[in-house]
């Protein structure tokens, strides 16, 4: 018998990769390639959807190649991708119209605040599950149908089509199958994150035609056939990154929590198949829905800047040469010295929800070293977590008990001891790093029977690494009073105009 | 303020001559610039060329600056970089072998321990990142010794009875290890442990640390007591692996 394989795409903000995985859940081979920043203005960000096809295109016979195989080896496809990232597209060319408006994009800044105050704005935040802020793609589509003269005419007739990364694969992979999964719809601010659907009052809200909308569908499901890049390969999944992540972890029961550590840190927590509303500034977001079955729901902790904090470090003041130097810096000295960073950058995300908060370092006196101001910034990773985690242990009413950790981050030892520290809680890393693609590959793998049920794919996980919390609580007590107080100073900073 | 090492400060002239100079130098040549007794300076000499910063040339008998003291400024590895850069393919080496794996690189004469991941049987084990552990009983530290990572080891401990603990035996292991491009050491630290282990290259070859795999003796090695070649193979497959991501030249 002849072995048969699952491949991820993971279309992420920098780059996309195809990685091939066996039955195991094991990496076999990997192919990878950038794309294209364009940052036309300060604050904007876009991608060239275009050029990640062809990458795509390009990738797919390398990572089969690598592994040796053909595509009639492959079982079935999933994609991860980047979320919130804009696209749209000529449904008769199906070539993109402008370049497609990413996620950290901040041009719908004052349309949001403009937006927050018209009426059926509450409505509409608690219709999706999210609150209204430059992040979500429902903004931005807004944006581009104002700032394209004849564009929103052009969507009613159905001749422009929108859709999030993984909407645009498919389109490619498929040649011209336009649909959704419902964790990428989620994070759009239109879907009814209770029944699933399109919702025509957000979408009024927001002037988006629903005639440019696609279809959505589950996350674990086959979707289609792809004709290109793949032929002949069902593709089995898709999820947005931060989702897979948490299906890669395995987290499939309510109350599993994973934190991926990146340019940013996105803490999910598994509530089930009950739709858990934050008031402590979480998001109520889509885990994943299998076919036939209900879906599960997350709530999401949001940190804008972890990793980018580092590399900030690294570039802007030049203090390290490489990021994992951090923690050589940082192991010069015993503790912070009283200083800390909050690395506000661009506001602060959950749980404050706060854009006019700029970052701050305070407690600074002629003691202070940059092996100081190392900790700090490793530290300011730690107590963001610990702030969700407090939120999510507040909304759902569970203690977490443990933190299953992946992403770049994770291998920085102190870092994740800290972690395990402040949270006064076992951190957790699995074997697998790549838990985004891999997440992927099991959610299209289940689909076609290449895994019988989530029970196989729980048996692949194994314990890498495990950190066990050993701070005394009267300091962890003092230094979690000081880290809000820190956090308290960054708030109104920037005065409306 | 502790007084300067005159000794230090010898080795430097020379190594200055030597680099200022326009060939080999003999003996007689140094000794009579910097105004030593020749016994003082063939004895830096022989330290200089012990730790790799002079060459002497085989024929003439003349000296000249080693390749190491040209490696200085580049074979410098952070080790959270190291850590950092060998992660993914330490976790497939764990994932396929069943073993607990390490990387280890040299502090002041034993092996520290830089990175580990657990054996992939979900049961209780401690992370031991920051661990110290003998040279001469361990995989991990006779790859270093052999590739000359570390200086020669003072007094060899004796931890089992199969402990390499003969200066001569040690010699004649790291040749084989030096031959074979791998280490083992079984039931040499602890009774009934084995591991295997493999050189880590940086830039321009220079090993800058070790990898390998551990565990209990009867699934390290076979009924003959000899280390799997599956395992070795395995390790050997990740120490390449890292070698190429740290830019190592092809070996």
């Amino acid at each position: 018998m002849t072995e048969r394989y699952v491949i991820a795409i993971d279309q992420g903000t920098t780059s996309t990769r195809c990685i091939v995985f066996d039955r195991r859940g094991q990496l076999v081979s990997l192919a990878q390639q950038e794309h294209k920043q364009y940052f036309p203005r300060p604050g904007w960000v876009e991608h060239d959807a275009a050029e990640i096809w062809r990458n795509v295109e390009r990738l797919a016979p390398q990572a089969l190649s690598r592994a040796g195989i053909t595509t009639d080896q492959v079982a079935a496809v999933g994609i991860a991708n980047q979320r919130e990232t804009t696209v749209l597209w000529d449904r008769r060319t199906g070539a993109p119209v402008g370049r497609a408006v990413v996620w950290q994009d901040t041009r719908t800044d004052t349309l949001v605040s403009t937006l927050l105050a018209a009426p059926g704005a509450e409505q509409v935040q608690h219709r999706s599950g999210l609150p209204l802020a430059t992040y979500f793609s429902g903004p931005r589509l807004t944006w581009i149908l104002d700032h394209t003269p004849g564009l929103r005419e052009r969507a009613e007739r159905g001749e422009v089509l929108f859709g999030t990364m993984e909407t645009w694969l498919i389109w490619n992979l498929t040649g011209g199958l336009h649909v959704t999964d419902v964790t990428n719809a989620s994070r759009t601010m239109l879907l009814d994150v209770r029944t699933l659907r399109w919702s025509a009052e957000a979408c009024d809200f927001f002037g988006v035609p629903m005639a440019m909308l696609p279809e959505v569908r589950p996350s674990v499901g086959v979707f289609g056939t792809a004709t290109a890049a793949f032929p002949g390969v069902r593709i089995g999944a898709a999820l947005g990154d931060q989702q897979a992540a948490l299906f890669g972890q395995t987290c499939f029961t309510p109350g599993e929590a994973k934190c991926t550590y990146g340019t940013g840190s996105f803490l999910l927590l598994n509530t089930g198949t009950e739709l858990v509303r934050s008031t402590h500034g979480l998001l109520s977001t889509v885990a994943y829905q299998i076919a036939g079955e209900p879906a599960q729901y997350a709530l999401e902790g949001s940190i804008a800047i972890t990793g980018s904090l580092v590399q900030w470090f690294r570039d802007q003041l030049e203090l390290i040469t490489s990021a994992p130097e951090i923690e050589t810096l940082a192991r010069t000295v015993s503790d912070n010295g009283g200083c800390y960073i909050v690395p506000a950058f661009s506001g602060l995300y959950a749980p404050h929800w706060r854009s006019e908060a700029r970052g701050v370092i305070v407690g600074l006196t002629s003691y202070i070293t940059k092996g100081h101001l190392a900790r700090a910034v490793l530290e300011a990773t730690a107590w963001q977590t610990r702030e969700v985690v407090d939120a999510m242990n507040a909304d759902s009413g569970l203690a977490l008990t443990t933190l299953k950790v992946d992403g770049g981050m994770t291998a920085d030892n102190l870092l994740m001891q800290f972690i395990a520290d402040v949270l006064d809680v076992p951190v957790v890393r699995p074997l697998a790093s790549e838990t985004v693609s891999l997440g992927a590959a099991y959610a299209a793998g289940l689909a076609v029977g290449h895994w019988p049920g989530l029970g196989d794919l729980r048996r692949n996980w194994h314990r890498a690494a495990q950190w066990m919390p050993a701070m005394d609580p009267g300091g962890r007590d003092r230094e979690y009073d000081n880290w809000r107080r820190a956090v308290e100073r960054t708030f109104d900073w920037i005065k409306p105009a | 303020m502790p007084g300067t090492v005159q000794s230090i400060e010898r080795a430097a002239a020379i190594l200055r001559m030597l680099a200022g100079g326009t060939g080999r130098l003999g003996l007689g040549e140094i000794a009579r610039s910097l105004d030593l007794a020749k016994g003082t300076t063939h004895g830096i000499l022989r330290t200089l060329q012990g730790v790799g910063f002079v060459e002497q040339d085989r024929v003439s008998g003349r000296y000249q600056l080693g390749a190491a003291l040209l490696h200085l400024g580049t074979s410098y590895l952070d080790i959270n970089e190291l850590r950092s850069r060998s992660i993914n393919w330490a976790d497939p080496l764990a994932a396929r072998s069943g073993e607990a794996v390490r990387i280890g690189t040299v502090l002041e004469g034993r092996v520290l321990v830089v990175h580990h991941v657990f054996r992939p049987d979900d049961t209780f084990q401690t992370l031991d990142i920051g661990t110290l552990l003998p040279l001469h009983a361990t995989a991990l530290g006779k790859v270093l010794l052999a590739y000359r990572s570390a200086g020669p080891v003072g007094e060899l401990e004796r931890f089992t009875r199969r402990t390499v603990v003969s200066p001569r035996e040690l010699a004649a292991a790291l040749d084989e290890v030096r031959a074979a491009g791998w280490a083992a050491e079984i039931e040499e630290l602890t009774p009934g442990q084995a591991a295997i282990a493999a050189p880590i290259r940086g830039y321009g070859g220079l090993v800058v640390g070790a990898i390998g795999v551990s565990g209990l003796v009867e699934r390290i090695c076979d009924t003959r007591y000899r280390p799997h070649p599956r395992l070795v193979g395995y390790v050997r497959d990740a120490a390449r692996a890292v070698s190429r991501d740290l830019g190592a030249a092809r070996h």
